[in-house]
């Protein structure tokens, strides 16, 4: 069994008007790369669920995204997102914003091919005032409580970046949080799954080495060897998020064309020498809160 | 660094005391003055307190502001963000947090400023507010308390829910304190409405009124108590070391 395939390979499995959930959160462990090979392809009109960062702005600043299904977006330690704050002032996006715990149900729904589960959160704020389609279930105990349907977030394809591999799709998360990956891959059709690392099976490091494994490989349809695949955001424990990147990034909101040139007009590895090589990019420190 | 007590390290001392009695339960302060003052409430009198490193493991000590060596941090257990989300679903969580906006009925935005299909300001989003004010206990802190933050009517996006909704929470819906860098409020006011309960040195009810966008009562004018010696030593020796507290009114 082989799945390893390269990002044009996994372009090739993309079109345009599908729904993508991005795995990680803010500015930590985003499959950039993938989401920089989509800027480069003419897929467009994608629907987005992310819990948001870079991957949201660079999909926004070139035009992919008809809806972002989102709780937030943020660079952490830059709160704002710039580009994301442009698409949205500016009326390019449609938007389902939504509680991060909601976004967390609505994947987990779709996981559990449910077509919701209930929740109270929503209730008595403009999140369901801005999602009319949003509806409402009644406890069927004696309770009678009146509570959110958070609709199944069903995804045709999920993208996310983990630490190490092997061939046949056995991912491992090894940072310390590994955020709603497992349940973007359970939400999707198909998962795709950027790796540091890609491995023989047994360098994976038996059963320690499981303890990391945060999904079942059945669920992965493809391998992308991307080292530094990340970048900018963080893949802790390799490398910490790249401020100085993040800042020149987030300044070209206000005119693109100089970023696009200088780092989306190349292939991965020529990306990863523009912006220090891997070497720089591994000895990034880990963000200290 | 002065010996004289500065506005900050007022509002530290103030707002640590939201947590007071709170026994067991996760205190996350989001922002400098909250996470100080979380820390402070766990070193003097909530002991019980659990809290994270800021990222993702529960230690046993706060974590103090600014660079440290985190191989000094006892780490105690295991705090996910999916933990998290558990944890503030079942109610044993008590934030603070800064909105953008907050309103009379104690209603909070931080996802967009303006009509919300092309917003004037976009923020953040709303992040996990509905979920928190819908689950567990909530206090604010607001470091620039003005009719901008204040609003009158409603906010523009209802982040997290008020008093006029507290029917749909199950009985957990409580909005303990709100410290700013006028005084400190709460919602225990007449049909659970703000009141002020105390005033910063220097600052009269006027002061308060002409800054707020609607109605309050209050309660007391009494001066804020000063942090005391024991606090003020936590504060400036142990929680926050590199005076990092003072950039937030620039003193």
């Amino acid at each position: 069994m082989d799945k390893v395939l390269t990002h044009q390979e996994v372009i090739d499995q993309l079109s345009s008007d599908m729904t993508i959930g991005i795995g990680g959160w803010g500015a930590r462990r985003k499959p950039m790369s993938l989401i920089r090979a989509i800027c480069q392809s003419d897929i467009t009109d994608l629907t987005v669920v992310s819990y948001g960062g870079p991957d949201v702005g660079l999909l926004c600043a070139h035009k992919k995204v008809k809806k972002l299904i989102f709780g937030f977006v943020s660079l952490d330690m830059i709160p704002l997102e710039a580009h994301f704050r442009q698409a949205r002032q500016n009326n390019e996006i449609e938007v389902m914003e939504l509680d991060e715990g909601m976004v967390q149900w609505g994947l987990r729904a779709a996981a559990m091919n449910l077509p919701f589960l209930p929740t109270r959160v929503g209730l008595g704020t403009d999140v369901l005032t801005h999602n009319p389609e949003l509806e409402f279930v009644k406890s069927p105990y004696s309770d009678k409580e009146k509570l959110v349907a958070m609709p199944a977030l069903n995804l045709d394809v999920a993208l996310l970046h983990v630490n190490k591999s092997d061939e046949k799709g056995n991912t491992q998360i090894i940072g310390p949080d590994p955020f709603f990956d497992e349940l973007f891959a359970r939400a999707a059709d198909k998962t795709y799954v950027s790796s540091e690392e890609v491995l023989s099976t047994e360098d994976l490091g038996g059963k320690d080495g499981a303890m990391f494994n945060r999904f079942e490989r059945s669920l992965v349809a493809g391998v992308i060897h991307a080292p530094c695949g990340a970048h900018p955001t963080s893949c802790a424990p390799n490398y910490g998020f790249d401020l100085k990147h993040l800042k020149e990034y987030s300044a070209a909101a206000k005119s693109f064309d100089e970023y696009r040139l200088q780092f989306l007009n190349c292939t991965p590895q020529e990306y990863i020498d523009s912006v220090g090589g891997s070497e720089a990019i591994n000895n990034i420190p880990l963000p200290q809160f | 660094m002065s010996d004289k007590t500065s506005l900050a390290e007022i509002c530290i001392s103030a707002a640590s005391k939201a947590w007071e009695g709170d026994g067991e339960i996760l205190a996350t302060g989001i922002g400098l003055i909250p996470r100080i003052a979380a820390g402070l409430a766990k070193l003097t009198h909530s002991q019980d307190l659990m809290m994270t490193d800021g990222e993702t493991y529960l230690i046993s000590e706060p974590a103090p502001m600014g660079k440290r060596d985190t191989s000094h941090d006892q780490v105690e257990g295991y705090m996910s963000y999916s933990r998290v989300f558990e944890n503030l679903w079942g109610g044993k969580r008590h934030a603070m947090v800064t909105p953008t906006q907050i309103d009379c009925f104690g209603q909070t935005n931080i996802s967009s400023i303006g009509e919300y299909a092309s917003p004037k300001v976009q923020l953040l989003g709303v992040r996990g507010f509905p979920g928190n004010s819908i689950s567990h206990k909530n206090s604010i802190f607001i470091p620039n308390h003005s009719v901008k933050t204040f609003v009158e009517g409603e906010v523009d996006m209802v982040s997290s829910m008020g008093y006029k909704n507290k029917d749909l929470s199950n009985g957990t819906f409580e909005i303990k304190s709100v410290v700013t860098n006028l005084g400190v409020f709460d919602f225990q006011g007449e049909n659970d409405s703000l009141q002020l309960l105390s005033l910063h040195p220097g600052i009269s009810v006027d002061d308060v009124r002409v800054n707020t966008g609607f109605e309050f009562s209050v309660e007391s004018e009494i001066e804020t108590p000063m942090p005391s010696s024991e606090e003020l030593s936590l504060i400036r020796d142990v929680l926050d070391p590199h005076s990092i507290r003072n950039s937030i009114f620039g003193e």
